[in-house]
């Protein structure tokens, strides 16, 4: 082999290279397209209610993935202290996924139900007022900054089109269903026939107003929240690690 | 002769300068200087951060806060600094190694300085104003990822053309890593950056990809980030500069050859040790910890290649301060090529991962490779581009120090915070209850964070030192040209 024919070619430099570092990538990411048990489905998975979406919005805006994470990992310790691990089905809504790198706080990917919403907003409000050793910083403006949604159907139809199966309804409904889910108030029935397990109400503690707080904390209010590990039936459902 | 020819870029090829039309330089004087001022803002954005976590009191109102300034801080040194230190030498050696001046001529080359520094500017603004796509490293959103990826597609113009007209039959090896760097950066960042805008004069778009193929599309572009930018690009400066200074030939062709294919391949395979035990299947990540451990052999004989070229030259490691940055970068490359794939061990990265060590094992990689490669490359660079001896000597060794006490103190810190925080997690007592709560693992970190402040203090004071050195040698050059114009006797400079 004679190396000299590559290097006094560019042309050929250049395609030997592309071709070599295509050839991991291609067999690591393409198979996670096609091959079915990559992604088991399971029961109770849902794509975000409106409002839990925009609050995940805020979610990445702000940063949060920096310190938390939300996936955990099949060890005993992690299993006590944060629940089920994590399975393949309960990112798939989520573009792009949020499973961090770094817990300088703790995992978040079932924190959905273990507070209560005024836990979650005094939390947010002063972190230090109910976990004193915590350095998390204040998220107390969320209170004050009420939440945009006129265009959220916008959203969901961006949304849908990279695959979350929002239907012609929920678009229609959806700002109707902002209104339910963060109020407590209307057609609240409707919205959980569309979105099971929705958590509904006042969540910032502010009845005159949507806020993005209100947004936040019914985002981190369903975390892993939707799949029910206690029906033997979902455990099943979960791929042979 | 064609073993001696990619190897042996020393003077007798490359200082020819007269019987070439004039290399642009005014172009890499431009990416040098933004190389420095990108330093200093990227460095001491890591200094704020680190300081928002050790002290979170100084986290203040809604655009200031850690999660909103932490890629500030990674774009300020990763694109930012590293960028443009990649820029300039690349842009450099391209044209000296190929005898040939930037294709395009100085308009193109202008155009690709200034839409890179925009297109940056932009990025780090828009991060505390909440614009992001949430994928580390890749934060920017849609509108700049185009914007980023016109930029790209020029360089790499630029650089292909300049290739193509070069008058040197081979392609000096240092330009094959340059070229394996901007390719797959080109790659990467087009096929991570996949969104739907939710409408064209929205700012905010959603990725094409969800869950477990987010994942691993992103951390398949994370770590090849690390591998093209941050490895194969400071390889490309490596491969010029240390033979440069140390007016040594490079060790073996042989071994660059077998490195060069042997990296490129295993690297882009890595990128599933970041998801060890997550959802991601579990073929998936064997393969990624398997190719980790691999690729340690040509991290290796990169390492080897770039330190012995030394052979023979040995006593400049005493007397010359800028051989000194290049090849302490080049141990700690070796160091932290080792580091990584015993970290991409499943069971090591059981205890290591969502730790601190992590950051650490970045950092040791980061400061003690990249930006010293780049420091040392740049002081080399800047005598050549101003055409005098830098202004301070003793201030390059000063920044030496400076730096090296920064990078031990940052990543010993680390270490321990780490290490401790992976334990303390999976702590047991006696009657089978976890030993700490969650917050234990927290208060436990304050000392350490303190530390990796300290640590940073002291590499961005290096880092100011360099800044000033490079533009006191910028003075003066301009003073000489001053003095040279008044006494009109001799002819001005070209340049």
């Amino acid at each position: 082999m004679n190396h000299a024919l590559i290097e006094k070619s560019v042309a050929l430099l250049f395609m030997l290279t592309f071709i070599v570092i295509s050839i991991g990538g291609l067999v690591q990411i393409v198979p996670l397209f096609k091959i079915a048990t990559t992604v088991p489905p399971v029961e109770g998975m849902r794509p975000y209610t409106p409002l839990e979406q925009l609050g995940r919005n805020i979610y990445t805006r702000e940063g949060c993935y920096t310190c938390h994470s939300q996936m955990i990992r099949p060890f005993r310790d992690e299993v006590e202290r944060y629940g089920h691990y994590s399975i393949p089905a309960e990112s798939m809504y989520d573009h792009p996924f949020l499973w961090g790198s770094k817990r300088t706080g703790p995992d978040l990917a079932r924190v959905g139900g273990k507070y209560s919403n005024a836990w979650q907003l005094a939390h947010l409000v002063n972190p230090q007022s109910v976990v004193p050793v915590s350095i998390m910083p204040s998220y107390a403006f969320l209170k004050n900054k009420p939440l945009q949604y006129d265009d959220i159907d916008l959203h969901l139809n961006a949304l849908r089109s990279v695959g979350v199966p929002y239907s012609d309804e929920m678009l229609e409904k959806a700002r109707a269903d902002i209104e339910a889910q963060a109020t407590g108030q209307g057609d609240t029935d409707d919205l959980l026939k569309r979105y099971p397990k929705a958590r509904l109400g006042d969540f910032d503690a502010n009845p005159s107003e949507i806020t993005e707080m209100d947004a936040l904390i019914a985002y981190l209010q369903i975390l892993g929240a939707l799949v029910d590990f206690s029906e033997p039936g979902a455990a099943n459902a979960t791929p042979a690690k | 002769m064609a073993i001696a020819a990619a190897t042996t870029p020393l003077s007798d090829v490359h200082d020819r300068t007269t019987s070439v039309p004039e290399y642009n330089e005014s172009v890499i004087r431009a990416f040098t200087v933004a190389t420095v001022l990108w330093a200093v803002f990227g460095l001491s954005a890591g200094v704020w951060v680190a300081l928002l976590l050790a002290f979170p009191q100084l986290n203040v109102g809604e655009f200031f806060t850690f999660g909103r300034l932490r890629p500030v801080h990674t774009s300020g040194v990763i694109l930012g600094f590293g960028g443009n230190a990649l820029l300039a030498t690349s842009l450099y050696v391209v044209q000296r190694t190929c005898q040939a001046r930037l294709w395009g001529g100085r308009n193109l080359a202008s155009l690709l300085f200034w839409s890179y520094q925009i297109v940056m500017v932009a990025a780090v603004i828009s991060y505390p104003l909440g614009l992001t796509q949430s994928q580390e490293y890749a934060e920017p959103e849609w509108f700049l990822d185009i914007l980023i990826t016109l930029v790209w597609l020029l360089y790499l113009a630029i650089f292909v053309g300049t290739l193509v007209n070069r008058r040197e039959p081979h392609i000096y090896v240092a330009n094959w890593f340059f070229l394996a760097f901007i390719i797959t950066v080109a790659v990467l960042h087009i096929v991570n950056n996949m969104a739907m805008p939710i409408s064209w004069t929205s700012t905010k778009s959603y990725s094409f990809y969800s869950g477990v193929q987010s994942a691993m599309i992103q951390w398949w572009y994370g770590h090849n980030m690390v591998g093209f930018w941050l490895t194969a690009g400071f390889i490309g400066m490596m491969y010029y500069f240390v033979p440069k200074q140390a007016e040594r030939p490079i060790y073996s062709y042989r071994l660059s050859i077998v490195h060069f294919w042997a990296l490129v391949f295993l690297y882009i395979w890595v990128g599933p040790h970041h998801l060890h035990f997550t959802a991601l299947p579990d073929w998936t990540q064997t393969l990624g910890a398997a190719f980790s451990i691999m690729l340690w052999i040509p991290s290796w004989g990169g390492m080897i290649n770039g330190i012995m070229t030394l052979s023979g030259a040995w006593h400049k490691l005493r007397t010359d301060p800028i051989i000194r940055f290049l090849v302490v970068a080049v141990a700690f490359y070796g160091m932290s090529t080792f580091e990584g794939p015993l970290m991409a061990l499943k069971p090591v990265n059981a205890l290591s991962h969502y730790t601190d060590w992590t950051v650490g094992h970045v950092h040791s990689g980061a400061l003690g490779w990249c930006a010293l490669m780049a420091f040392g490359s740049l002081y080399h660079l800047a005598g050549k581009l101003w055409n005098r001896p830098l202004w301070s000597m003793k201030l390059v060794e000063v920044h030496f120090w400076l730096a090296a006490i920064g990078i031990v103190l940052y990543i010993t810190a680390m270490w321990v915070s780490g290490i401790t925080q992976g334990l303390m997690w999976k702590a047991y007592d006696d009657y089978g209850f976890l030993m700490y709560s969650f917050t234990d693992s927290v208060a436990m970190l304050h000392p350490y964070y303190v530390v990796r402040a300290l640590g940073g203090i002291f590499f961005l004071a290096g880092a100011i030192l360099f800044a000033i050195n490079i533009f006191m040698t910028i003075y003066g050059a301009h003073e000489q040209k001053s003095a040279d114009k008044r006494l009109s006797a001799r002819p001005a400079p070209a340049e």
